[in-house]
């Protein structure tokens, strides 16, 4: 087992969404290879409770890599250096002993800061609510397998379907585009037969409301897929254009 | 007062349907009338929020995090249950009420259970209309595996992430209805009381997590479906926020609490490595189907293998207990939850724990690796070596993994009777939050069907009878008891602000937990438990003494939050000790050393104690009273379970 190590924090320290913030730099010493990063956090915090200072904050759950609540901006990229993984399932095992380690928010318009690390992401919920969904009541529906679907199709819209919702996506992106978090929403429903009725109604409700929203535009840098934790392919996003351009040219009365 | 459980009178399978003829319905023209609140928005109560508000029902749901989305629910992996046989492989309706009731080691109600049972075949096809994507075979329909030990493949799964794509449907059809305007969401919202007039819920009092702003809401009916309680035990395999404060504060408000003793603990979980440690994580029971699990035979060499003196690799074929085949030869690996976990436990009791802190045991693949070929092995358990590999920074296909149980369901919870409603009129509870289904010890996926059971197919019913009832009179909070309860939460709020002592919430939380863990965990004593009992008290006194807890109400504060979940756990904590020494049979996970059988297992009293424990609040420190439900059983055989 590796020795504990020494680091420097460089962390986003902010009030509320009304104030500026700014860098505090924090000691992390003694700290364990085999914490994890939000565990290094938690002892951070309890040395500041006990100073009488405010704790760090930052949004997190299962710290398992599956609720998509953690979401920090850690030297420069989503979710930390590793591929692939969330940031509460990074360990400290990552880093080298006197590193200094920056931590901020993640940074777009769309996504104000709550209070130091944690943003307000409700702007994913109102899109999700624009039409992430086939409208079908409780009851009433057929009997499971009489909708086969191939296995090919499935696991493709499987694929799409394990989007967490973290935001890494348009916190990576330099135009904060959101179009790979919707995209694969649009996907996962529109290679299925359940998603067909709404197919294309639900591709421009969802894209109005992402422009809605305040994201920018897609310009095709594929930072996205590359920091999302989930490999979430940007080939949902071609899919979803498709869909999108369809509706505008010929169904654009259905919306 | 006197419990009445309401099951429908009549043969077993002809319950639920004749009940659902005598509820009561609501005029369609008068459902926009009403207001119901549901708290929480995981599985049982996304579900419950959508439905209603699908049949015309106004709804307001809450939930503390961002976003519906991240409920702990979002986390399950295994899969989820249902009675469709389309594996023809002999499963029925019938036979998953009895793999139910026989798994709770009968502690549950024959009534709920069955109609759990009923209903279960809808949900799949619910999920599937939305779009769930499950794991299909190359014909195009839905696959199924066997779990936990079940003789028939009933369990429907989408990878190893069921939870999280079951409550994405539901929080599909949520949006929906919030794009509908049917539901308003309140997100980053917490429950901080219920407001009772005249002994009937009608409404809740909750806190901006944001601003701090303490608000008052009327309904006409009040549902929690606020989760599990697990993490009064610190380390649990449950999400950080996972907490009882509903529950608990519903409880105070006159809701009964029942059997909340009744924890389940996982044995497969990955193990702690050092007070840092926030959360401990679960690895599929499925890997048991293969591994072998084993301590060294003697102390010696436990000791040896700790102070890394001896490497596990170098470890000879003979010098390895394979207890579990060496105990229980029928079942080997796969016996039962429970009762692989006690015998990890004995192991590090006995000193023969692995890894550096001595309290792990290990689960070995060498052998199936052999057997199947490395690819084979990584094709079945892939994605849970690579996890265990991350965490643990050791490669389970050269050394054995270290495995220790760990906290992960709780099956008491809110007394609710056929209805799901508490003992407080007008107030229900949902899934992982109430007692109902379980028994003494939940079957492996069971909770994501019971809780999607709860939301889409059971309260839409029964909450229109009494709807019915009370008729759609306006409501609002202009009745003093809004203001009272509110100021009940201020107060409660600002005299954890005053706490400016020396020592964090986390560790008393952390202290709580040992003491839950060791006396109320796997193993239980009269002894234990009365001593648990006092520290708890202590511990409880202390924390009003000497906990810090940092900054103001008026804004994002999120050790102000943890600091009101920790408190009410320190009272829960007690009552389940409680509860657990009052049960002195053992029963699911439930065991008292002093009740065994001469093979050292489970030793349940029927005679005595075929009842469910429903505990009444009588005032801050005051003795809690118990009132029974008697649990009758007219349609299966009571059996003691044995797996030698
Ligand atoms: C790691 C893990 C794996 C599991 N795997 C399986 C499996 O394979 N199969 C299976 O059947 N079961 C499994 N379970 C169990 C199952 O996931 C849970 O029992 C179930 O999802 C609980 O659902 P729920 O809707 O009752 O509660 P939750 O999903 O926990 O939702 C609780 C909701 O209540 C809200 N809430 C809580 N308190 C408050 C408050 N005071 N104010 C406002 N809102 C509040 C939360 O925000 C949340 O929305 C697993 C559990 C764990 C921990
Ligand atoms: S697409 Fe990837 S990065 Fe974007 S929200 Fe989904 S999981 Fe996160
Ligand atoms: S805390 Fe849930 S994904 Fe990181």
């Amino acid at each position: 087992m590796s020795e504990n190590m020494n680091l420097t924090l460089k962390v986003w320290r902010q009030k509320n969404a009304d104030t500026k913030g700014s860098f505090a730099t924090y000691k992390a010493d003694h700290v364990s290879p085999d914490m994890s990063f939000l565990e290094m956090l938690d002892v951070v915090n309890e040395d500041l409770i006990k100073k009488g200072d405010d704790p760090i904050h930052f949004d997190h759950d299962c710290r398992e890599g599956i609720c998509g609540a953690c979401s920090l901006h850690i030297n420069g990229r989503p979710h930390g250096p590793k591929h692939a993984i969330t940031t509460c399932q990074l360990h400290m095992r990552s880093f080298k002993n006197n590193e200094t380690i920056v931590i901020e928010p993640w940074r777009a318009e769309a996504f104000p800061v709550i209070r130091d690390l944690a943003v307000d992401r409700q702007a994913f919920d109102r899109i999700q609510a624009a039409g992430g969904f086939v409208s079908v009541n409780t009851g009433g529906v057929p009997d499971a397998n009489n909708i086969p679907i191939p296995k090919v199709i499935a696991d493709e819209a499987f694929n799409s379907a394990t989007c967490i919702g973290c935001g890494a996506c348009v916190a990576a992106c330099k135009n904060a585009s959101a179009m790979l978090f919707v995209s694969a929403k649009v996907s996962q429903l529109a290679l299925l037969p359940q998603g067909q009725p709404e197919r294309y109604r639900r591709a421009q409700a969802m894209v109005a409301q992402m422009d809605a929203e305040g994201f920018g535009s897609c310009t095709n840098t594929g930072a996205c897929e590359a920091e999302c934790p989930k490999e979430i392919s940007i080939t949902n996003i071609a899919r979803m254009n498709r869909d999108y351009f369809t509706a505008k040219l010929f169904k654009e009365e259905e919306v | 007062m006197k419990l009445d459980a309401k099951i429908p009178e009549g043969p077993l399978a002809q319950k639920w349907s004749k009940h659902k003829f005598n509820l009561k319905l609501v005029n369609p023209a008068n459902k926009r009338k009403y207001t119901v609140i549901v708290v929480g928005t995981g599985l049982a109560g996304a579900s419950a929020a959508a439905s209603l508000a699908e049949l015309g029902y106004n709804v307001k749901a809450f939930c503390f995090q961002d976003s519906p989305r991240r409920a702990h629910s979002i986390a399950a992996q295994g899969g989820i249950n249902a009675a469709k046989n389309y594996q023809n492989d002999g499963d029925s309706v019938h036979r998953l009420f009895y793999d139910t009731i026989k798994g709770g080691d009968y502690r549950a109600r024959e009534g709920n259970v069955y109609r759990l049972a009923e209903v279960s075949v809808n949900i799949i096809d619910q999920c599937v209309a939305q779009g769930v994507p499950f794991a299909r075979e190359y014909g195009g329909l839905l696959d199924n595996r066997s779990f936990g030990g079940s003789q028939v493949s009933r369990t429907f799964y989408a990878r190893g992430q069921t939870g999280q794509q079951l409550l994405l449907g539901a929080y599909s059809a949520l949006n929906r209805q919030i794009n509908l305007g049917k539901v308003k969401m309140y997100t980053r919202h917490e429950m901080m009381d219920v407001v009772t007039i005249d002994g009937e819920a009608k409404g809740i009092v909750t806190r901006d997590l944001i601003s701090g702003a303490i608000e008052s809401h009327a309904a006409h009916a009040v549902l929690l479906c606020t989760g599990g309680y697990g993490n009064v035990f610190y380390l649990s395999t449950n999400a950080m926020g996972c907490n009882v404060t509903a529950a608990w504060k519903a409880h105070k408000r006159g809701a009964y609490f029942a059997n909340p003793c009744f924890t389940q603990i996982h044995p497969t979980c990955i193990p702690v490595t050092g007070d840092h440690q926030s959360k401990l994580t679960l690895m599929s029971e499925s890997l048991r189907n293969d591994g072998r699990v084993w301590a060294p035979k003697t102390v010696e060499l436990a000791q040896k293998l700790r102070k890394g003196e001896l490497k596990v690799t170098d470890l000879k074929e003979e010098d390895r207990d394979y207890f579990l085949e060496r105990k229980y030869p029928a079942f080997g690996n796969l016996v039962p939850r429970d009762v692989a976990s006690r015998n990890a436990k004995e192991m590090v009791d006995e000193g023969r724990g692995v890894g550096a802190s001595g309290i792990a045991v290990y689960l070995d693949f060498a052998e199936a690796i052999g057997r199947l070929g490395e690819d084979t092995v990584r094709a079945k358990y892939g994605n849970l070596f690579d996890m265990y590999q991350q965490i643990t920074d050791e490669n389970p296909y050269k050394q054995p993994m270290r495995i220790y149980p760990a906290v992960h369901y709780t099956m008491g919870g809110l007394w609710v009777d056929y209805n799901l409603q508490t003992t407080v009129k007008g107030l229900y509870c949902l899934g992982e939050a109430n007692f109902s289904d379980h028994g003494a010890n939940r079957l492996g996926a069971s909770a994501l069907m019971q809780g999607l059971a709860d939301g889409y197919f059971v309260i839409p019913y029964t909450l229109g009878d009494y709807l019915a009832n009370i008729g759609p009179k306006a409501v609002d909070t202009s009745h003093p008891a809004f203001e009272q309860t509110k100021q009940s939460v201020l107060e409660r709020i600002n005299k954890l602000l005053a706490l400016k002592g020396d020592r964090t919430v986390n560790d008393y939380h952390r202290e709580l937990g040992h003491i839950m863990w060791e006396y109320c965990g796997m193993a239980r004593t009269e002894e234990g438990l009365t001593k648990a009992k006092g520290l708890i008290r202590e511990l409880r006194a202390d924390f009003w003494k000497n906990a810090r807890v940092s900054g103001t109400n008026e804004e994002f504060n999120q050790n102000l939050e943890n600091a009101g979940r920790v408190a009410d756990f320190l009272e829960l904590g007690e009552l389940m000790v409680d509860d657990a020494l009052d049960r002195k049979e053992s029963c699911g996970g439930h065991f008292r050393l002093e009740s065994q059988t001469d093979e050292g297992e489970a030793l349940r009293d029927d005679d005595n104690y075929a009842y469910a424990a429903a505990w009444e609040y009588k005032g801050d420190n005051q003795p809690e009273e118990l009132h029974k439900e008697e649990l009758v059983f007219e349609n299966v055989k009571l059996s003691q379970r044995s797996y030698k």
